[in-house]
């Protein structure tokens, strides 16, 4: 029982300090975020490694995700004979939906995993001490370019994720199953509204990609420098992103739309 | 600057009194009071995981001790402001054991890299400066390699080139020679020597390799059990007739560092059940 007690304790005050230094972690990297004003050629490179060469994965599953919604929709709706809102359906989920939360789960396998084993392999092969040492601070050298491309990435990949979601689904139910078109762009025209659906959307993205980016980063930084702590610290930032990301999720869903 | 004639007499760079630093319950230095002297070499030895290696982040500031004071060039390192630290750190190199190149750059770049942080230079003289300190180390024609097409020795000769771009007033070495073979010891051992005599340096090299350490070095302190338990000149360290210096300095395997980690005799733990 005491033995019981004593991991509690071990284990909530654990989670506090890292939460404590997740936090303090991400102020740092804020806090460095002006430096970049002088050096906007690091925030492009980053933009370009996390999202230009996330694209591929997001374009081919958005078009999946929306040929899946076309084929599952029309399935459903045919039976009431409202089968031209199928670009309604499409669109609602993935702008609300499907567009922010998946897109962010991809971030996290695709650009989160290679962010902390970067940053975490930094770590253990000394690098980012020797740039202290040189009097380079790593955190506005390499953690605020980083949080601010991921920041601005997220939005635009899950846009891109948006669009091709319904170029898929309108291949489907107009090109494949034979909707007429005008009626599925003029239901989706009319049902989904620009602030409501597409901005409330976006700020989700937003929300993502800040949280998403800073577990991936805070992860790197905070691994122990060992193959194996690295590799652990991946795991985690896929897990924990996952999680944050869908647990966020809920709550600004209840909060945006009632 | 305010006293800057105070500190233009004193011959001591590096001045650390009582000392004291623990990781977690492990005490690392207990009391450690030693002076690193302008223009020389200095030698800090004594067995792994006696904290040479922590001695040198202490120094650099990295991290922050539990009690006692470490003054680079007369200023407490300890008591700076971030910005003041980052300005003395230009002053200081440091040689990490790994080397520590950026292996997302090349040779070229790993050495022109805190040149381009820290000055405003035109790219052509950032170029001369990066020819030059690579000649220094026997690397000009190497510049377009990667690190990962380096060898163990020659990394570490980049990262020397890349510790004096700026030309520090001191240079630390973090064990400089383990994992050499031979000829790429030879190297770096002249390349130290050469390096603090003709640029003018203090050099700190932490190190375990006694015969190719003494040979360079002006002073050695030997630290053990998170003191210094020895200090003088190498010939003096070879001839002393304390038990720590034979020890150490002849590579005697049992001594006042013992050749069995501590624990229960070994009748004891052989006839005992637990394991």
């Amino acid at each position: 029982m005491i033995e019981w007690l004593r991991r509690l304790g071990a284990t909530t005050l654990g989670s506090l300090g890292r939460l404590g230094r997740g936090t303090l972690f991400l102020l740092n990297g804020v806090a460095g975020l002006p430096s970049l004003l002088r050096r906007p050629g690091l925030v492009v490179a980053q933009l370009y490694s996390i999202g230009v060469l996330s694209l591929l994965i997001i374009v081919v599953s958005g078009l999946f995700v929306g040929m899946v919604l076309g084929l599952q929709g029309y399935y459903t709706l045919v039976d009431f004979g409202t089968a031209e809102r199928v670009g309604q359906l499409a669109a609602l989920s993935l702008t609300r939906e499907l567009g922010p939360v998946v897109t962010a789960l991809l971030f996290a396998g695709r650009a989160g995993s290679a962010l902390t084993a970067e940053i975490g392999l930094m770590k253990a092969t000394e690098q980012l001490s020797s740039m202290e040492m040189m009097a380079v601070d790593p955190y506005r050298r390499i953690i605020a370019p980083r949080l601010l491309a991921g920041f601005i990435a997220m939005p635009l990949l899950a846009l891109i994720f948006n669009f091709l979601g319904v170029i898929g689904a309108y291949l489907v139910a107009v090109e494949m199953v034979g909707i007429d078109a005008g009626a599925f762009w003029a239901q989706m025209q009319a049902n989904v509204s620009f602030v409501d659906d597409v901005i409330n959307g976006t700020i989700k993205s937003v929300v993502f990609g800040l949280v998403a980016t800073w577990i991936a980063l805070f992860e790197g930084y905070d691994a122990p420098p060992t193959s194996e702590g690295v590799s652990r610290a991946t795991t985690r930032t896929v897990v924990n992103t996952s999680l944050a990301v869908l647990g966020l999720d809920f709550i600004l869903t209840a909060l945006m739309f009632d | 600057m305010t006293n800057a004639p105070e500190r233009r007499v004193s011959d001591v760079l590096v001045e650390i009194r009582d000392l004291h630093f623990s990781r977690g319950p492990r005490k690392i230095f207990d009391g450690v009071d030693l002076d690193i002297r302008r223009g020389k070499v200095t030698a800090i030895m004594g067995p792994s995981g006696t904290g040479k290696t922590t001695l040198l982040r202490l120094i650099g500031g990295q991290l922050r001790p539990d009690r006692g004071t470490i003054k680079v060039d007369g200023v407490d390192v300890h008591q700076l402001s971030r910005g003041e630290l980052y300005a003395l750190r230009r002053r200081m190199g440091m040689l990490f054991q790994s080397g520590a190149l950026f292996t997302d750059l090349n040779v070229f770049d790993n050495v022109a890299y805190p040149l381009r942080e820290h000055t405003r230079l035109p790219e052509s003289l950032i170029r001369h400066l990066v020819l030059m300190k690579l000649h220094a180390v026997g690397l000009r024609s190497a510049r377009h390699l990667y690190p990962a097409e380096l060898s163990g020795g020659m990394a570490r000769r980049v990262a020397l080139a890349r510790a004096i771009a700026l030309d520090p007033m001191m240079v630390m070495y973090d064990e400089p020679f383990s994992g050499q073979d031979p000829i790429s010891m030879g190297v770096l051992v002249q390349l130290i020597r050469l390096l603090n005599d003709a640029l003018g340096l203090t050099s700190i090299v932490v190190s375990h390799d006694v015969q190719e350490t003494a040979a360079i070095s002006d002073w050695i302190y030997i630290i053990s059990g998170g003191k210094v338990v020895e200090s003088g000149p190498p010939d003096a360290l070879f001839r002393s007739e304390s038990a720590w210096a034979r020890q150490f300095m002849h590579a005697m395997p049992d001594g006042p560092v013992p050749f069995h980690y501590p624990g229960p005799d070994y009748e004891t733990d052989l006839l005992g059940s637990a394991r």
